[in-house]
């Protein structure tokens, strides 16, 4: 069913998180397109009331309050709008409840196929257990065992380019065959796999994996060396993702029902919003969505878009993962106050098993920042682990790429070229303050050179993303005017800093007339509050002859600079990683830096 | 508005209790709609298939693949036994033959003419599910298994470690705020339930596996002592399938918390009946949360009693329980439900309840952060 875009006058969007459902209310008002309400409630997968609906009435309810708009009628949305804020015209919703489909992927060579295969699951949003190919290192018994023991949702097999290895694609297929593998949900139906290799060996993987699985083919996602087609294999991986994940969660036969257009997966639809950004603007960005369950980055760098999800780095169902991966350590660096070790392991498990629970004290607050931080580093490395340059292409190298080890399969994500970092997830966009997810975002992304930082408002890039399926210039409206907001910029030189030594020199005219040239030494955290209509005009030098700020190194940066609503964040305190120290000094230093940017009450 | 939807645990005398029975690949089905089954009784079986062992019998004869088959002696869907000779060639007068041979005993799964494998699938193993719970079968899903269904005590905890298993409650001395150590077990606990308290120290957790304890209900234990016991961290809640001597269900969360009231209570009442438990939690798509289960024996006198409870929310006059810090298990009545949202110590902006502690406070929380109990 198509919709006309001018018969909307109203929308109501969910999204129906992990933990909770977020619901928001588009208006057509007389300064156009605007978000005028939000409310939120528990996810309700759980008993009680296992139904997914609960929650998004739940959620529409405290809208409908605060509004004074009818939204709910019975245990329905109401729609059409009927005039005198009666119903809306469109009810839409994205999703990510329910555990994501999780796939297991396959191909000939671990850094070609398998990766170009893992780059669709993961650009369809789907979460990857596990990569096979024919050299990973394990024996084929081994293989065979791990798969029994997976049970994905699916499993997309690539490998090969048109036209090369026969054998070597077989052999992942017989291993596959071997193990008869079985769907997440068990039942009596086959589990899906798809097959995206080598076009001439279509009747081999036929022959053997046809009788003991639902076997779709498509195009072959590495045709040739040098390019990926990730496409058809991402639509076919999205159909079974609505068709599994969707069925999966209680509830969300009556959802579907409800919704005017297909409920979108969340990822795919935050996705679309940064590639947007980037396009208009012609930008490189960097976005990142932190859930209770999983973080995913996106990032688009000279084009190329790249989506990674972190399945097991998460705020509430995931958030003991962050602490078993990061370690304790590494989250007490964030802590800005003497704590009982034993203690915090339990407040973290017990997050774990109450996934829903808010943080009602100071303290609270600061620890779940403390560990959001090192959920977002963690999805980060990831991320620009796997956000590189197709491998095995021949390329003709100089002797100086043979130097810097540089080439393919080199990260695409260059922090100096990086203009924007977007946050969005309860923990950046619900922060009490703004500057708590600058500051979470500094510390955890480590940015280098000038970079801009802003956070979705509320947290509703998902809802913009699917509304922008039906209605594409006002999702862009309201894009502009009430989701994205502009917390400031942060200059901070790239390489290895000589703590004994001055850092960076900043000469910069300042708001309101004035102007500043100081030099920063080694572990500074400083805020100059600036807004995003004040175009300073500075000029930064880095007084190391390593350190860059994205001139080359040593070399200075003349450039008008924009704050936001935080302003204009100076950092020396090291990169690529910042640097805490970990003795007596942690807490003094934290606080320090708290207090300059004025984080907390 | 007059109710909050919150999520809470089941604690219930009367609940009817249906259990999933499923083999976990098709198999036979032993029993009919309508049969009475007992908890250890058999309900399904069948056999899963036998490890698998690859071998590439073509390098090892030193032939092309596609010449595999016109080598082989034994055929895909014949048993060999090990080191029985698969495939061998000819060789030359008599010399410089080849061979390869079995490497376990089983069947021939497959010979691919491409790769030059011949894989060998070991003997099946077999698996049986059993009823878990006394109780009538209702469904019978042909080829998987069955629906077994009792009208039951049930007690749902927070968070489990291990699978299913049966055995006796036995309720160790003291009240809802006992730390269980190695003093409270005793040798008689073998192969039974043991229920108590607050909190369950490592010692004490060991001993029990040592004594042969099959389950421990408690209010709570440390997160830290989870990668004691297991050798590594449970970063997200999926469990059921650890293997630690026995099956731990923890009633609260971590730390010390007394178990609740009507948890502690209803489980004291049952000391020597027959329980069945399962740690088993997932804490996402389709929750699962770790159980105790004690069905009731007079099913047909008392049915009535056993229709489920419509779920409904939290309004003012429930009691409430705080689940996260600073009012983590401490015990309430709501008193009001302002519909304004308001800004916590943290300066989150919260829908909130306010609750008047059995301590003689009340206090303005998170809605979030309480679970409805007692209803």
């Amino acid at each position: 069913m198509s919709i006309d875009p001018s018969t909307i006058r109203s929308v109501l969007a969910t999204d129906c998180g992990s933990t909770t459902t977020k619901a928001v209310l588009f208006e057509l008002t007389d300064d156009g397109w605007r978000q005028t309400y939000r409310g939120e409630a528990p996810t309700t997968v759980e008993a009680p009331f296992e139904d997914v609906t609960r929650g998004v009435l739940n959620a529409a309810m405290e809208v409908q309050e605060l509004s004074g708009r009818t939204l709910v009628d019975g245990d329905q949305i109401k729609t059409p709008d009927q005039g005198d804020r009666d119903g809306v015209d469109l009810y839409i919703s994205t999703s990510s409840a329910g555990g994501g489909l999780q796939l297991v992927v396959g191909g000939v060579v671990r850094s070609m196929t398998a990766e170009s295969a893992m780059r669709a699951a993961l650009g369809a949003g789907a979460i990857v257990m596990d990569t096979f190919a024919t050299n990973d290192k394990r024996k084929p018994h081994e293989q065979i065992e791990r798969i029994r023991q997976l049970r994905p949702d699916m499993i997309l097999l690539a490998g090969g380019i048109n036209g090369g290895t026969v054998k070597h694609v077989v052999a992942i297929a017989e291993m596959i065959a071997a193990a008869r593998p079985r769907t997440r949900l068990g039942g009596g139906f086959n589990l899906p796999i798809i097959y995206g290799g080598n076009s001439a060996v279509r009747p081999q993987i036929e022959e053997r994996l046809k009788d003991l699985s639902d076997l779709s083919m498509v195009e072959n996602v590495r045709p040739i060396m040098e390019e990926e087609n990730l496409g058809p294999a991402r639509d076919k991986i999205h159909d079974l993702f609505m068709e599994h994940v969707m069925a999966q969660a209680p509830g969300y036969d009556k959802l579907m029902d409800w919704a005017d257009v297909p409920i979108m997966p969340t990822p795919a639809a935050v996705g679309m919003i940064i590639q947007t950004i980037a396009k208009q603007r012609n930008i490189n960005v960097v976005g990142v969505d932190i859930g209770g369950a999983t973080t995913d980055v996106f990032s688009v760098f000279d084009d190329a878009f790249n989506r990674t999800v972190s399945a097991n780095l998460g705020m509430s169902y995931s958030i003991s993962n962050v602490l078993a991966e990061a370690g304790l350590e590494s989250i007490l660096r964030w802590v800005p106050f003497p704590i009982d070790e034993k203690g915090l392991r339990n407040r973290i498990g017990n997050k774990m098993i109450r996934p829903t629970t808010i943080p009602e004290t100071l303290e609270e607050l600061q620890v779940e920042q403390a560990i959001a931080r090192e959920a977002l580093r963690l999805a980060f490395i990831q991320h620009k682990e796997f956000a590189v340059a197709l491998r095995g292409v021949q390329k003709e190298r100089t002797i100086a790429d043979a130097f810097r080890q540089s080439g393919s399969g080199e990260t695409l994500v260059k922090m100096l070229k990086l203009d924007l970092i977007v946050g969005s997830g309860g923990v950046l966009s619900h922060a009490p303050r703004r500057v708590q997810s600058m500051r979470m975002m500094i510390d955890s992304f480590a940015p280098e050179g000038i970079t801009d930082i802003a956070v979705d408002s509320i947290f509703m890039t998902p809802h913009l993303g699917v509304f922008s399926s039906v209605h594409a210039e006002a999702a862009t409206t309201v894009f502009e005017k009430d989701c994205l907001i502009y917390l400031g910029s942060c200059i901070s030189p790239a390489g290895e800093i000589n703590e004994d030594k001055p850092v960076m020199r900043v000469q910069m005219k300042l708001p309101g007339g004035g102007s500043m040239d100081e030099t920063l030494g080694f572990g500074e955290l400083r805020l100059i509050e600036a807004s995003r209509e004040d175009e300073l005009k500075g000029t930064f030098t880095p007084l190391q002859k390593q350190l860059d700020l994205g001139a080359g190194p040593g070399k200075p940066v003349q450039q008008v600079v924009r704050g936001g609503v935080c302003g204009i964040a100076l950092d020396t305190r090291g990169r690529p990683g910042v640097q805490v120290p970990m003795d007596e000094r942690r807490v003094p230093t934290l606080t320090r830096w708290v207090e300059e940017m004025g984080e907390y009450p | 508005m007059g109710a909050i939807f919150t999520p809470g645990l089941t604690v219930t005398e009367h609940h009817i209790v249906q259990k999933d029975r499923r083999l976990p690949i098709e198999g036979d089905v032993d029993v009919e709609v309508g049969d009475v089954v007992e908890a250890d009784q058999v309900v399904a079986r069948t056999s899963l298939p036998g490890k698998v062992f690859p071998a590439n019998v073509a390098n090892q004869l030193g032939i092309d693949p596609g010449r595999l088959k016109a080598y082989m002696t034994k055929d895909v869907g014949d048993s060999v036994v090990k080191d029985e000779i698969l495939a061998e060639t000819p060789g030359f007068m008599g010399m410089f033959k080849s061979e390869a041979k079995a490497i376990v005993t089983g069947t021939i799964e497959s010979i691919s003419t491409v790769t030059g494998m011949v894989i060998l699938q070991a003997a099946p193993i077999p698996v049986e599910v059993d009823a878990y719970i006394n109780g009538r079968v209702v469904e019978v899903i042909p080829g998987e298994g069955c629906v077994v269904q009792a009208p039951a005590m049930m007690v749902q905890g927070i968070f489990g470690l291990g699978g299913e298993v049966k055995g006796e409650i036995a309720n160790i001395e003291g009240g809802a705020h006992e730390v269980l150590d190695p003093a409270h077990l005793k040798a008689d606990h073998a192969g039974k339930i043991v229920v108590g308290g607050a909190y369950i120290t490592l010692k004490g957790l060991k001993r029990a596996v040592e004594l042969g304890v099959a389950g421990i209900v408690t209010g709570g234990f440390d997160y830290d002592d989870i990668k004691e016991l297991l050798g590594y961290e449970v970063g997200v809640a999926i469990t059921g399938g650890e293997d630690l001597g026995l099956t731990l269900i923890v009633t609260e969360g971590f730390g010390h918390i007394d178990m609740a009231p009507a948890t502690f209570k209803l489980l004291q009442s049952k000391e020597g009946r027959r329980a069945s438990i399962n740690g088993a939690t997932q804490i996402r798509a389709g929750v699962i949360r770790p159980e105790v289960v004690i069905t009731h024996d007079d099913e047909e006198a008392s049915a009535e009693k056993f229709v489920p409870p419509e779920p409904t929310g939290i309004s003012v006059g429930d009691t409430v329980r705080g689940i996260r810090a600073p009012w983590f298990g401490k015990i309430g009545t709501v008193k009001s439900l302002p519909v304004d949202l308001m800004a916590m110590e943290s300066e989150t902006k919260v829908r909130v309840l306010e609750v008047a502690f059995a301590d003689g406070h009340d206090a303005i929380l998170p809605r979030a952060n309480v679970e409805s109990i007692e209803r």
